[in-house]
């Protein structure tokens, strides 16, 4: 097992050095550059933020200094548009903040997500299960940018809620960008923890249980929970993945200062160091996620042999 | 599923009486599945109205979607302005109706570039295998390990400023006119269509492997059957089923992918309307005017989840033994 993880990490390397030659070349490709803006910049100051920030070097000089500085200071850079920051200072300040948001919504949606789902399996084909299951399919369909503003005229705006319609800092502001970004994991965790409790409910080992007389609930969590979460942890894993690394659109609605917010400014700002770091990190994100769900796959089913 | 092609009589023995519903296609079948499955049918049912008002919206809308009315904006819904007016004093139903029209381009258009990038692409990869195989794989493994919607972003944004200038020439010069012709909408199909084939090359690639290894494959060979026709004629149809299906479910996502770049001001050009854009536009005067938001969101939700409904039955319907 260990050595099927070193392989995957190995592997990372390769990937990452594809996604920074990827951002690299798009955007050096498209006409333009960094100084472009209403008003233009005058040529001698242009030619002196390009000397100052290596601009001006060959293409492959550009992309050789980025990435010794990367692997060898995990020096990502400044940010050409926020000037007294860099990069890093950008994604330790910020992406915190996301991550905080992310886990949250994250924690709320994995444990109203398996409660449903087993509530909807051990009641299959009732009210109940159908009208679980009608919110599962619009909670996973319906997008973040919809939801969020939904949300603010229903809560805030028609029921009169008193909570804060944006802002950071104190939990009463986290609780509408929670909702939100948990709604649509939480409808997916349910849909498969229904369906992966309905396979394991119809086993011959939980048919032995009950024969033995132990009573439904504890069947139900001990032998057969046990089993059918094997399935949606590896979900859950991908899941998280995504809402951190897509928590963009929350960020914009309830005004959140989360790194989604740079990455997208930075894309119309075209701060390619910031651009080149957030994908970076985002890359990475994704990929230690889907490595630390194949390594807990084989723990919590010892069938799965890694080679 | 073995064979898209119903069994006919054979002329050798007419006094075979058929079953009164005739034969049964896989098609057949699967149609018959479908009706059963109720929401799948009334999913069906909203799609058909999308698309007829999509086609006809023309002659459907009530005002043109650009005409401003600076006399009359936020306009609660009356009899004019059925839906109301926006922050503009444009007629939101016309907005919505021509939003339609451009929501279903894209998931149509996309989808299609989408299919004729990948399925090609899997079914040689998969029948070939060898270097092919291993480039696309490896090509597979790093685009997932990127966010669907942030490199969507980036290729949106590279495209934009590499057409968004008046000095390019050549090529550039005829894509953004092209551009401009289609309301910004040429980029989205662009961006879209080359971030998405992948999942549909890999989903032809992994049933051409499995398939190819079969009898009737090995029975066409030895007929002496060459490559292009052995994928063409017999492995891209029985694949079909699951790309039909992966499509189906495709559009919406495309559909909801264009709104979330509509929405951060990436997609469609103004005055070209987009639900995504009504929604920002909607979220933004929600305060006083709530149905600027609700009404192109209920619009978008019920769409997304009416190809939903359709995609599940379509799933369940196409391949039997899936639902057990």
């Amino acid at each position: 097992m260990w050595k099927y993880a070193l392989r995957r990490i190995l592997l990372l390397i390769p990937t990452l050095l594809a996604v920074y030659t990827l951002v690299f070349i798009l955007f050096h490709l498209t006409p333009g550059g960094p100084w472009d803006r209403e008003r233009p910049v005058p040529q001698t100051v242009q030619e002196y933020l390009n000397a100052k920030y290596g601009l001006d070097k060959p293409l492959w000089e550009q992309y050789v200094n980025y990435l010794v500085g990367v692997v060898t200071r995990f020096d990502l850079g400044p940010s050409y548009k926020y000037t007294h920051l860099t990069v890093r200072d950008i994604i330790f300040q910020f992406f915190p903040n996301s991550i905080q948001v992310g886990l949250i919504a994250m924690a709320v949606a994995v444990t109203l997500g398996v409660t449903l789902g087993v509530l909807s399996a051990i009641r299959q084909n009732t009210l109940l299960d159908y009208t679980l299951m009608f919110f599962a399919i619009f909670g996973a369909t319906v997008p973040t940018f919809v939801v969020g503003p939904l949300l603010v005229w229903l809560v805030i705006l028609t029921l009169g809620v008193g909570l804060p319609t944006g802002g950071w800092g104190t939990p009463r502001h986290l609780i509408l960008p929670v909702i939100t970004l948990a709604l649509g994991p939480m409808a997916i965790l349910a849909r498969y923890t229904r369906s992966s409790m309905l396979e394991v409910i119809r086993a011959d080992y939980i048919r032995t249980a009950r024969a033995k007389g132990l009573p439904d609930r504890l069947v139900i969590i001990r032998h057969a929970l046990k089993n059918a979460l094997i399935p949606v942890v590896t979900v859950a894993g991908v899941i998280l993945a995504v809402v951190i690394t897509g928590s963009f659109y929350v960020e914009f609605i309830f005004s959140i200062p989360g790194i989604g917010q740079y990455f997208v400014t930075s894309v119309s700002n075209r701060d390619y160091p910031v651009l080149i770091g957030v994908s970076l990190l985002f890359a990475t994100v994704i990929a230690v996620m889907n490595l630390i769900v194949d390594l807990t796959y084989g723990f919590l089913d010892p069938r799965i042999r890694y080679q | 599923m073995t064979a898209g092609t119903s069994p006919r009589p054979s002329a050798a023995a007419p006094e075979v009486k058929l079953p009164a519903q005739g034969p049964t296609s896989l098609w057949a079948d699967a149609w018959r599945r479908l009706l059963r499955n109720r929401a799948a049918v009334v999913g069906m049912c909203f799609i058909g109205f999308m698309l007829f008002v999509a086609i006809f919206a023309d002659l459907l809308a009530p005002y043109p979607y650009w005409q401003q009315d600076v006399a009359n904006q936020f306009q609660p819904p009356s009899q004019e302005h059925l839906f109301g007016t926006d922050h503009l004093g444009r007629d939101v139903l016309s907005r919505l109706i021509y939003g339609a029209r451009v929501s279903m381009a894209v998931g149509f258009i996309v989808q299609g570039i989408i299919v004729v990038i990948g399925v090609p692409v899997g079914a040689a990869a998969g029948y070939f295998g060898g270097k092919l195989d291993q480039i696309l794989m490896r090509f597979v493994d790093i685009m997932y390990s990127f966010p669907d919607l942030l490199l969507i972003i980036i290729v949106m944004t590279a495209l934009r400023a590499a057409t968004g200038r008046d000095d390019v020439g050549g090529i550039l010069w005829l894509l953004a006119r092209a551009d401009d012709l289609f309301g910004g909408l040429l980029g989205v199909f662009i961006a879209l269509g080359l971030t998405s084939w992948l999942t549909v090359a890999r989903l032809v690639r992994g049933q051409v492997l499995s398939l190819k290894e079969r009898e009737f494959i090995e029975a066409a060979r030895a007929v002496g059957a060459g490559h292009f026709r052995i994928i063409r004629a017999h492995l891209v149809p029985n694949t079909l089923a699951p790309i039909i299906v992966a499509v189906t479910f495709g559009i919406p996502g495309a559909i909801l992918t264009e709104a979330a770049l509509s929405f951060i001001g990436l997609g469609v050009k103004p005055p070209m309307p987009s639900w995504g854009l009504m929604i920002l536009d909607g979220y933004r005067a929600m305060r006083a005017y709530p149905h600027l938001l609700l009404f192109p969101a209920a619009a978008l939700s019920l769409t997304v989840l009416s190809y939903n409904f359709f995609g599940d039955g379509l799933r369940d319907a196409l391949d039997p033994w899936m639902k057990q």
